[in-house]
């Protein structure tokens, strides 16, 4: 299945899914030592976004989660690759400077088959993404 | 510039703002004159943006159109005096090295406009400060959105900016009105105006009716508080401001409307004011102007305070204040004068600041966000009391 979004930071990744319901604070939100989500109460809190096609809706909080974005990347500890549905301006600066792809804007059938495991292929600068699995 | 022709910064800036661009739907990438650049505080920072900013100065970053700098964390020469930790100012002076080595004045003031970074009326901008943004906007009629600091300083590097938003006339249209009811007398009273429209219009541009001149200083705490509680980068005031005559009767008919009166304005002070028992005076958010070091040190002067006073202000205005000899009187009261840096972005806790007294509802709102009680008043009753 191959669904088609907006490209906002171009690139390409292959990688597991993980996908949050709710925003994310890079800021406070998660730990950018580990990589892992430290946000009390949040949806994927306990989860690590090292090396995972990261799914939200949009970003949160402090415009400094834009380094946040950065810094993981630089620690090796970052997603391969954002998609979100709506993208908001830090989300996108943290990947813009820290080289993430990053699109947003799929169809609703996009969020409703796409679970948090499935295998994806994405190539940003042309704008789709490939659902390769469903592992879990 | 996108393709790399002028070296790596100038290619990656020129990315982030294609992409921000994509996200407004700009149609395009319009010049703009000057910047102002914030996040400059490695309180703020941490080590993610420091990084950053020195990997920038590394590629060879400079800067196209004159920048300033946001507040830092602390005053870049007295930091110990301030009670900053050395490991700290070990850390913001390297931020400001990689600012200054991208060819940024490190002037380090939330007021650029008054210490000679003033832009003109209509001109575009790229300014990050929400209480400048609200300033240049509203009362200089300048043109800028609500940057962030990589936006500002990828707008400062490549001389552009996404044109979207505020940048266009059909944009800066007025959207609530405010009809005020209530005496403003002192800058505290328009910080606690502003604080409460911010919370009542949220991101709206607001007109005001029922504001008779105003001085800057009120202008400048109105902004501040406008931007603090919402997320206001523009507003108009009938008779005052200079694109208020652009917004006839006619483009104000069926806008909502929002009175504020005595009542409102005491009992927002009464919800963000905290009990204190031995509170730092802070004064200066924003930075203070000239005028009001000359009116603290004239309240104060040949008189001893009783608790610590701290005044923040620009590097600029500071120079003209120990010239006239404020800086001196506030001193011989116990009183300090800081440069560079404000209550709100320096390292309170490391300071092992617990309590403030202030008069600006910014101030109280940041403050109270990092868990220092926070006590609000005007000027002239906080100095009077502590002083004898």
């Amino acid at each position: 299945m191959k669904f088609y979004g907006r490209a906002i930071v171009a690139g390409s990744a292959e990688g597991l899914a993980l996908v949050s319901v709710e925003p994310i604070s890079f800021y406070g939100g998660i730990d950018p030592e580990t990589g892992i989500v430290t946000e009390p109460r949040h949806c994927i809190e306990g989860e690590n976004v090292k090396n995972r096609v990261l799914i939200f809706p949009r970003g949160k909080g402090s415009t400094v989660g834009s380094y946040v974005i950065y810094r993981m990347k630089k620690r090796g500890i970052a997603p391969l690759a954002i998609l979100n549905s709506d993208t908001d301006i830090i989300t996108a600066t943290g990947c813009v400077i820290a080289g993430i792809p990053l699109m947003d804007r799929f169809d609703e059938e996009f969020f409703r088959v796409l679970k948090t495991g499935t295998l994806l292929k994405l190539n940003a600068s042309e704008g789709w993404v490939e659902l390769i699995s469903n592992l879990s | 510039m996108l393709d790399g022709e002028y070296g790596p910064a100038v290619a990656k800036s020129m990315e982030l703002l294609v992409a921000v661009g994509k996200i407004f739907e700009a149609e395009r990438l319009i010049p703009i004159e000057s910047a102002h650049v914030s996040g400059v505080s490695y309180k703020n920072l941490g080590d993610a943006g420091l990084e950053f900013l020195e990997e920038q100065a590394d590629m060879g970053a400079r800067v196209r159109v004159n920048t300033t700098l946001n507040p830092a964390g602390m005053d870049l020469d007295l930091w110990m005096d301030l009670g900053v930790p050395e490991g700290f100012a070990v850390k913001q002076m390297r931020v400001i090295k990689a600012f200054k080595n991208m060819g940024i004045e490190t002037t380090c003031t939330c007021t650029p406009y008054l210490v000679g970074h003033v832009p003109r009326f209509g001109s575009q901008i790229a300014w990050a400060e929400s209480s400048a943004i609200a300033y240049s906007n509203s009362v200089i009629g300048a043109r800028t959105n609500r940057e962030s600091g990589p936006t500002t300083l990828a707008s400062a590097i490549t001389g552009r900016a996404p044109l979207c938003g505020y940048r266009l006339d059909e944009n800066r249209a007025p959207q609530k009105i405010v009809v005020v009811n209530a005496k403003l007398r002192t800058p505290f009273k328009y910080s606690a105006l502003g604080y409460l429209v911010g919370e009542k219009v949220g991101s709206a541009v607001p007109y005001f009716k029922g504001i008779f001149h105003p001085d800057l200083d009120s202008l400048k705490a109105l902004g501040a508080a406008l931007a603090t509680s919402g997320g206001i980068a523009l507003y108009h005031i009938g008779g005052v401001t200079p694109e208020a005559p652009r917004f006839g009767e006619e483009a104000l008919k069926g806008l909502e409307k929002i009175s504020v009166d005595e009542k409102d304005l005491r009992e927002i002070s009464r919800r963000l004011s905290s009990e204190v028992k031995d509170p730092i005076i802070c004064l200066g958010c924003p930075h203070c102007s000239l005028k009001e070091l000359k009116h603290y040190s004239k309240l104060i002067r040949g008189r001893h305070l009783r608790q610590r006073l701290i005044a923040f202000t620009s590097r600029g205005v500071y120079e003209e204040a120990k010239k006239e000899g404020y800086v001196k009187d506030i001193e011989y009261a116990g009183g300090r004068v800081f440069r560079d840096t404000c209550m709100v972005v320096a390292p309170l806790k490391e300071m092992g600041w617990k309590e403030i007294s202030t008069n600006s509802f910014k101030a109280a709102h940041y403050a109270s966000s990092m868990g220092i009680s926070t006590h609000l008043d005007t000027a002239e009753h906080i100095l009077r009391e502590v002083s004898a």
